[in-house]
């Protein structure tokens, strides 16, 4: 498995834990800058609606970043491996983010709205459903639960996809009409699932033949 | 922006109004873009003059009006309504204009006359949400009101706000304010105004009909099918933590005055 092989650390110009920290505090910035303007009320007329959608828009990079590590691999030759793990965890923790704005902030705890959101409103079903599937993508994302599951790591991990359709389909759901922002990015969740399936498929045929 | 004479009016509501930046820069006219701020961002090249209003249909006197001799001719008032988007937020706005009944009974309606149909401007070189096509509404929007909706004494035909011209983003020259519906039912830089028979089709609608009913009256108990209805967020309230959520009242708070039209209507049907 390419991801405990290691890289060559001298090749580094920080240690890689320094490398890591600065990725996730980097990848924060959007969140911590939005959280100070928001308490300021510098996020305009609509602040807490501007956050909620903010956090939901880095959730999608983050996890489109993610999945575009092993076709770029495969086209460009560059490898970003040793970064997924911490674009997948950051994408988790802007969809927490998201969720715990949508719950706290804007409905402000209001469980009977909850609720319905979950049993009647397919557009939350939708993204409640991806949240609860990257649920044990992060909880096994540790050095630890990768050595312990084996294989079987690999298999869990591609509920990545599933988690990917999901997130498509709820992001071109939030738009009143379909705009160039949300087929975009629906757009390239979709084709990172169809390049996984064909790849696989190439794969298969290899095998079988 | 040139000043208007005007009067205070009835219906006065009693809540503050939301702050004039925010109404003029939180706008939903998809004619200039898609994003809330696009209207107020892309809008500067809009010429709102010259500008023809025409009255026409099943009237007895149609008649094309020039929208600075129309608003000398009409005694302006100005109205503090609550305004309900559909999307769960609201805005209190002083709007300046007068009540659509007095232009409608200048033309004298005929008996066959049941509903009003209102067309919006088509003008791509100066609304650049008119030239895209992936997001595009068709155009030009169109919106209708019942023939009783559109002559009860609430419904506004606004030239102004806050005492103001009307700004280009908010729908010069001339728009409509309906305060019990969602704030979509209010077609902005209105250039036609139909009087016909039969319901006309009206554009979210057409776009969407499970999400947008002809009605639109604003109802807590019927929601949205993505999300509540039974608060909204309000406008300029202030940061994360300045408290701006309000529960949603049945008709905006304007039951009182318009909860008769509807009598004996499923508005549950007749969203």
């Amino acid at each position: 498995m390419p991801y405990l092989s290691g890289t060559p650390r001298n090749r580094l110009l920080v240690p890689w834990w320094g490398e890591r920290a600065a990725l996730a505090l980097l990848g924060l910035l959007p969140a911590i800058l939005y959280f100070w303007y928001g308490a300021h009320d510098a996020l305009g007329p609509d602040p807490v609606n501007v956050f909620e959608r903010w956090l939901g828009l880095w959730a999608v990079r983050f996890l489109l970043a993610g999945l575009l590590v092993t076709p770029l691999r495969a086209l460009t030759g560059l490898n970003l491996i040793r970064y997924r793990r911490m674009l997948g965890l950051l994408a988790f923790c802007y969809v927490c983010l998201h969720v715990g704005v949508y719950v706290g902030l804007d409905q402000q705890g209001n469980i009977g709205v909850l609720v319905q959101d979950l049993t009647r409103r397919p557009f939350l079903m939708i993204g409640f459903a991806a949240f609860m599937l990257m649920v044990p993508l992060a909880i096994t994302s540790t050095d630890g639960a990768m050595r312990r599951l084996g294989r079987r790591w690999g298999r869990l991990h591609r509920l990545v996809y599933g988690v990917a359709l999901l997130v498509a389909v709820h992001f071109l759901m939030a738009f009143k009409t379909y705009n160039v922002t949300s087929v975009t990015y629906a757009g390239l969740l979709m084709a990172m699932v169809v390049w996984r399936c064909q790849a696989a498929w190439r794969r298969w045929r290899r095998r079988a033949a | 922006a040139q000043t208007l004479s005007v009067r205070p009016g009835p219906f006065q509501a009693a809540e503050r109004p939301t702050p004039l930046q925010d109404v003029t820069h939180y706008n939903n006219f998809y004619e200039f873009g898609l994003d809330k701020g696009d209207p107020a961002a892309l809008s500067a090249r809009f010429a709102a003059r010259p500008w023809t209003l025409s009255v026409e249909g099943l009237v007895a006197r149609p008649r094309v009006w020039d929208i600075d001799q129309l608003i000398a001719a009409m005694p302006l008032e100005e109205r503090l309504y609550r305004m309900r988007c559909v999307e769960a937020w609201s805005m209190v706005i002083p709007w300046d204009g007068f009540p659509l009944a007095s232009l409608l009974a200048q033309a004298e309606p005929l008996g066959s006359a049941r509903y009003v149909a209102f067309e919006s401007v088509v003008r791509p070189a100066q609304m650049p949400g008119q030239r895209n096509g992936l997001d595009s509404l068709a155009w030009p929007y169109v919106e209708g009101l019942r023939l009783d909706e559109a002559m009860h004494p609430l419904t506004l035909l606004a030239v102004g706000l806050y005492g103001e011209i009307l700004p280009n983003q908010n729908g010069a020259p001339v728009r409509l304010v309906v305060p019990w519906k969602y704030g979509f039912k209010g077609i902005k830089s209105i250039t036609r105004i139909r009087l016909v028979e039969s319901r006309p089709p009206t554009t979210w609608n057409q776009m969407n009909a499970q999400e947008y009913g002809f009605f639109a009256n604003v109802n807590p108990e019927v929601d949205h099918p993505r999300w509540s209805q039974a608060s909204e967020r309000i406008i300029g309230a202030g940061g994360f933590f300045g408290g701006g959520r309000k529960k949603t009242l049945m008709f905006n708070g304007y039951g009182e005055q318009v909860a008769g039209l509807y009598g004996g209507m499923d508005l549950r049907r007749n969203y």
